[in-house]
């Protein structure tokens, strides 16, 4: 993880030297469209003292910036105690110091980004719509992944580089329209005077750069930001334990399709899904790496570390490629031995629980279920003898139907079961379908013989390869 | 020029072993530190978990009064659950504590299950916040108790392996205990009477 986080602070500061050349030849060139002579030094001279200006006020207020710009809204516990929850209990999972401070984007699209200058005072920003349409789980992930980018001090290098974008952006578009409207006219009357040649070429190259500098800027940092999704991806599974959630989620999100209107371009590349396209596609220009390649990756993870994340990352792309890189791979082997050993599968305390109570339930199969008008649902043991019972709480005597006229929903699907088995292939996330359909996910930690489909209730049988 | 030469080979040494000396103190000084660090993440990872222990603690006796308005007659499943938060109030040490803790796991569980069966209690505004925020302290607990776990492993790592183990071991750095809840208690499944 530290390698991780070296690598990408080195990173970030070529990348801000890239952006500041970038942006003081813009202002050279547009300079010179102004006066030949000395506009040159001076508009390269402006576009450094700008450069500056705009790095300060990112670091100091970057993340304001970002907010503001975004129309986030500061909560408190009260607002959402669940979206609260989730951070604080992400918080405490990466073991970063200070919970972020959250904000929410008042949009239906489900979408959410990190801001911040350092891991301290970090912000996590979620949409409305995010709420709306992810369960516990995914929302644990999708978080997971943003604590994932502060944690990697990516926030960091993502708001520095967001507003230095789109201080070129900012730039170029303001000369070009400038040039649209009238000032071409007042430049005409000049050129003609000085009988400049020269001067239209110089006039055809900034506009030309101009239109360059932010497809370039855009290159060189969504270059970075798309490994950095990965990174966040691969400790958004490390924290939670569960990369199935964060998978979901992701599957959820890209389904909702329609862009954001008051998200610009220079803040696309900070959400967990890109605002602006709604179909994700490989190429240069996307800040985010294809979303079903994402999933893929989570999907097919044997563990949660970062190990098991690389390992996913280089069966779905070919063994030559790494996203993580060997230096921060170095320092996650010993993570992997962690968690193939005793950390392989923490899941969280509620899951186990809510599994617990679904075994509970599934061994109630045999049970008749009587529905009480009081909402007491009776369960009468199969073996129970008498035609009546009292329900226990309200004391309305039910009778039972016998069991040969039996129009129990249960009774017909136990005659149905037929043996059906399930070799396991590893010891790692597996999933199968159950003859009806309903996909059931198996975790490392699963060691029962049998599992009752949740749908069905047919018994499957759990035959584990290495036992065999 | 011989016994000059002498003395200037005996003084190389001593710069030598000097130098040596320094070089090995400047490590044992750093190794040290190194280990207290460490030593300092687990003991703060722990006060992580503790400060969600007793916040589940404090919760308790709010979710109980909340039942008992609905589900007064099921006094057993209510008295085991008291029971066990106050033996888990009361445990001293990892392994007492972690013991404590996941038999009132288990019995917060059983409680859980029972409440299915009353709807007007699980329509209830105020048991549905009680419910949100038990579940979310257990996956705090859960969480801090896997950042815990990792900061062990860091630190156990540290002073098992050469050669830290050296410094570890004249300084009395000794091995800390895991967090674990998998004892037979948590994995039993919970009793239902009819």
């Amino acid at each position: 993880m530290w390698e991780a986080i070296r690598s990408n602070q080195r990173r970030s500061i070529v990348l801000i030297m890239l952006m500041g050349v970038m942006l003081v030849v813009l202002g050279f060139v547009i300079g010179m469209t102004v006066d030949p002579k000395a506009g040159g030094p001076f508009g390269a001279l402006a576009a450094l003292a700008l450069w500056f200006f705009l790095c300060l006020i990112a670091f100091a207020q970057g993340d304001s910036i970002l907010l503001l710009s975004s129309s986030a809204h500061k909560i408190e516990k009260e607002d959402a105690p669940q979206l609260w929850n989730v951070v604080e209990e992400m918080t405490i999972a990466s073991g970063l110091g200070k919970m972020p401070s959250v904000y929410i984007i008042e949009n239906d699209v489900p979408n959410a980004f990190a801001t911040g200058r350092k891991p301290e005072s970090a912000t996590v920003a979620v949409t409305s719509g995010l709420l709306k349409h992810l369960n516990r789980d995914e929302l644990q992930g999708v978080i997971a992944h943003e604590i994932g980018h502060i944690k990697n001090f990516d926030i960091r290098f993502m708001t520095l580089a967001a507003v230095l974008m789109g201080s070129i952006i900012l730039l170029s578009d303001t000369f070009l329209r400038s040039l649209w409207y009238g000032g071409a006219g007042r430049r005409r009357s000049r050129s003609s005077r000085e009988g400049g040649q020269e001067q239209i070429i110089i006039l055809a190259v900034a506009i030309l750069f101009a239109i360059l500098a932010p497809i370039m800027a855009q290159m060189l940092y969504l270059a970075c930001s798309r490994r950095r999704e990965y990174l966040a991806d691969a400790s958004g599974a490390l924290f939670t334990r569960y990369p199935e959630g964060l998978a979901s989620a992701l599957e959820k999100i890209s389904h909702h399709t329609g862009s954001m209107k008051q998200v610009n371009r220079a803040l696309a590349p900070l959400y967990i899904i890109n605002p602006l396209q709604s179909v994700s596609f490989a190429g240069l220009f996307s800040t985010h790496p294809p979303t079903e390649l994402r999933i893929k990756i989570l999907r097919s993870m044997s563990g949660a570390g970062l190990a098991e994340y690389e390992a996913a990352y280089k069966k779905i792309h070919g063994e030559k490629k790494s996203c993580l890189g060997a230096r921060t791979l170095a320092a996650a082997e010993s993570v992997k031995a962690r968690e193939a050993g005793v950390e392989r599968d923490k899941k969280s305390e509620s899951i186990t629980r809510l599994q617990e109570v679904n075994d509970l339930l599934t061994r109630f199969g045999e049970f008749l279920f009587i529905p009480c008008a009081c909402g007491v649902r009776i369960k009468v043991p199969s073996a129970f003898k008498r035609n009546s019972i009292a329900c226990p709480r309200c004391g309305t005597t039910h009778s039972i139907p016998s069991a040969g006229d039996s129009a129990n929903s249960n009774t017909p699907k136990t005659e149905e079961r037929k043996p059906f088995r399930y070799v396991r292939k590893e010891n790692g996330w597996e999933s199968f379908k159950c003859s009806c359909g309903k996909v059931i996910q198996l975790s490392p930690r699963f060691s029962a013989p049998s599992i009752d489909c949740p749908q069905c209730r047919r018994t499957i049988e759990i035959v584990n390869q290495a036992n065999r | 020029m011989e016994s000059g030469g002498a003395i200037l080979g005996i003084g190389g040494l001593m710069i030598g072993i000097i130098i040596v000396a320094v070089i090995i103190i400047l490590w044992v000084i750093g190794a040290y530190n190194g280990l207290i660090r460490f030593f300092n993440e687990v003991k703060n990872a722990w006060a992580q978990i503790d400060v969600q222990l007793k916040r589940r603690h404090d919760l308790i006796p709010n979710l109980v009064e909340t039942v008992k308005g609905y589900a007064g007659h099921e006094k057993s499943t209510l008295e085991e659950v008291v029971k066990a938060r106050s033996q888990a109030v009361t445990a001293s040490g990892v392994q007492e504590q972690a013991q404590a803790e996941s038999m009132l796991s288990g019995a917060l569980g059983r409680l859980m299950v029972l409440v299915e069966q009353y709807p007007d209690l699980k329509a209830n505004q105020n048991f549905l916040a009680l419910q949100e925020e038990l579940a979310s302290t257990e996956n705090k607990i859960g969480f801090a108790r896997q950042f815990y776990n990792d900061q062990v492993m860091k630190y156990n790592t540290k002073i098992q392996s050469i050669p830290t183990n050296i410094i570890a071991g004249i300084f009395n750095f000794s091995a800390q205990a895991f967090f674990e809840l998998e004892n037979k208690a948590e994995r039993e499944v919970p009793k239902v009477q009819f």
